[in-house]
């Protein structure tokens, strides 16, 4: 217990001397993650330029109401395609006996997405607009006609009770207009896509940082010779992987909180769960990038065949926790990213911050990263017997 | 006297390498052995197999009777390496520090077996300053101080004088002389046939083997030459 302790002492001390690498742990992500806010809350509205040729009026206008689309009346197809390929419109919308074609740039498939849905609920709109008015006429029809055969009915019983009620001919029913109210269980109207990664990033940047700072720290103790000099000392090699443990546990830990205080106060994100959950995550995923980066670093001989592991550990975890919504990619790689622990800690993340979930549904996900932490501490232990037998 | 050090036997193989080929070394209690021969030779091998680094394919190493590897017995081993293998960020109190809790040094004598050692290599002044602003001179006295601590019954050394200067390397000598008087044992491989001359006896490692192991005066005598220097290119002519 002893040697942990002084173990984690001196681990503590190098970190403390070194700035570069406590700016890269604090500092780095905080930056980042202001810098995406900031870009991604830029890029929230997509807004479009609609050309119309031959396009009847209500459509046109229903198309013009929507939000973000404006429509351009051209008089002829040639002018609209010479629009189109200038770039002055997006879309254009040809209508000619009762058939519409609809031609898209579709250099940007956000903008050809908001058109198509523009498009279809402008119809709808016009549509049902059509049909009401029908009905309108068809109950104004079918007043005026109950009015006729009451007045006969009346006429043939004689002159009394023209008071009798006729249902007013100009009764108009009323088409209600309609609103919509929006309500947002999570965020508000401007949440966008930042919101949305942010628990990811958290985790990851714990996950990036901690991996490569402990793999390189435990790089340089081989090749400086420190460690062979440690491992001829009655040092347990357990003794040594608990003492990394302790110091980038506490590590991770200060980073975990930097970063949610920057993320809660400075852009203004809304956590709906407990953040002593959050924080929870972030240091189990610590955890288990320091395990990762020391067991790793067993198999690299220098710190740039380290660097060589990013593609390999990093970059997956990144796009298979969530960063592009899981849905929308192949079932097969749904299925591998379960191989990744930042799959869970992003999955627990979400539960958090998003639902307002405690540690009761996310309970699974955290034993999984234990787990993961007890198999790859275990794994070092056995790897430092490269450097001592005993 | 009984043996410090037992080496029977020793076999090690890298992949297709025979590195070592059945080593037989022993290292009496209270003198100064030294193990010279060319590089590649394997010398740095038989310290790790006799440290427990290693394990050898066969034979056996045994430490004061037990055999190796033994992790509790390290504590009375003081080893310093070919590399200076020190943390730079860290002042050389900090280093001697963390490596006599390593070894298991009781709370209550650490400040003094510091200020002990510290003496020995002349670094008392010098202990407040980060490593990293150390000659290398200066790296190499704070590495054998740490392999001084706690006074150890045996001394492994693996080219400890490399590269320093001849003043530095007579004071290390003198201190090793005087840790053997105290009762320790000294292994220690070099390079510098001036220094295989002071040990009580050099073993030549050649070709896998100990090709000669005797006082150095009887080595000379045997091979008909004066120096040490002369014996290694001899014994490897005839290889």
């Amino acid at each position: 217990m002893r040697r942990i302790i002084e173990l984690m002492k001196r681990i503590a001390k190098e970190l403390v001397r070194d700035p570069r690498t406590l700016a890269l742990v604090f500092v780095a992500p905080v930056l980042v993650m202001w810098l995406m806010s900031v870009v991604f809350s830029v890029n929230s509205t997509t807004h479009v330029d609609v050309a119309t040729v031959g396009v009847q009026s209500s459509l046109r206008t229903q198309l013009n109401d929507v939000k973000h689309v404006s429509t351009h009346r051209y008089a002829t197809t040639h002018s609209a395609k010479a629009a189109l390929k200038s770039g002055k419109v997006d879309a254009i919308v040809k209508e000619r006996d009762n058939r519409f074609d609809i031609t898209y740039a579709n250099t940007d498939s956000t903008k050809t997405s908001v058109t198509k849905m523009a498009f279809q609920s402008s119809m709808t709109s016009t549509t049902l607009k059509q049909l009401s008015e029908q009905v309108t006429k068809l109950a104004m029809a079918n007043a005026t006609l109950q009015a006729k055969m009451q007045a006969q009915a009346a006429a043939q019983q004689g002159a009394a009770g023209s008071t009798s009620a006729s249902a007013t001919p100009t009764k108009k029913t009323a088409t209600k207009a309609v609103k919509v109210h929006n309500h947002y269980v999570y965020g508000d109207s401007n949440t966008n896509y930042f919101d949305k990664i942010m628990p990811i990033m958290m985790a990851f940047f714990v996950f990036l940082f901690v991996f490569l700072v402990s793999g390189m720290a435990l790089l340089k103790e081989r090749s400086t010779g420190t460690l062979d000099r440690v491992l001829a000392t009655p040092v347990r090699r357990s003794e040594i992987v608990l003492g990394y443990l302790g110091t980038y546990g506490i590590l991770a830990l200060l980073q975990t909180i930097v970063i949610v205080i920057t993320t809660v106060w400075l852009l203004n994100v809304e956590i709906v769960g407990s953040l002593v959950n959050v924080v929870l995550v972030n240091v189990l995923v610590s955890f288990v990038a320091l395990a990762a980066g020391i067991f790793l670093s067993t198999l690299a001989a220098s710190e740039f065949q380290m660097m060589q592991f990013i593609p390999i550990v990093i970059v997956p975890q990144i796009f298979l926790s969530g960063l592009i919504p899981l849905d929308s990619l192949p079932k097969w790689l749904d299925y591998v990213s379960y191989i990744f622990p930042l799959r869970y800690a992003a999955d627990a993340q979400n539960a958090i911050i998003f639902n307002g979930d405690g540690l009761g549904s996310i309970w699974l996900d955290l034993v999984i990263l234990v787990i993961f932490v007890v198999v790859l501490a275990a794994l070092n232990v056995v790897g430092l017997k490269r450097y001592r037998k005993v | 006297m009984a043996d410090v050090i037992t080496l029977q036997g020793l076999t090690k193989r890298f992949g297709q390498q025979t590195v070592l080929n059945g080593v037989d070394l022993d290292l009496q209690s209270g003198e100064i052995l030294g193990l010279i021969g060319p590089s590649g030779a394997g010398k740095s091998t038989v310290i790790k197999t006799t440290l427990g680094m290693e394990f050898a394919d066969s034979g056996s190493a045994k430490v004061y009777g037990a055999e190796m590897p033994n992790r509790v017995l390290l504590g009375q081993i003081g080893y310093m390496a070919q590399s200076d293998a020190l943390y730079t960020t860290l002042t050389g109190r900090e280093n001697l520090e963390f490596f006599a809790v390593m070894k298991g040094l009781p709370k209550d004598t650490l400040g003094a077996e510091i200020d002990r050692v510290a003496q020995v290599v002349d670094l008392t002044g010098d202990l407040g300053k980060r490593v990293s602003g150390y000659s290398g001179g200066m790296m190499r006295r704070l590495s054998l101080a740490i392999a001084l601590l706690h006074s150890p019954r045996l001394l492994v050394l693996d080219e400890p004088t490399v590269g320093i200067d001849p003043a530095l390397r007579i004071r290390i000598w003198e201190e090793l002389r005087r840790a053997v008087q105290a009762g320790s044992s000294v292994l220690i491989t070099t390079h510098v046939m001036d220094e295989a001359e002071k040990c009580d006896r050099v073993a030549l490692l050649l070709g896998g083997k100990v090709m000669a192991f005797d006082a150095p005066a009887k080595l000379e005598a045997d091979y008909n030459v004066d120096t040490i220097e002369e014996v290694f290119l001899k014994a490897e002519g005839e290889l």
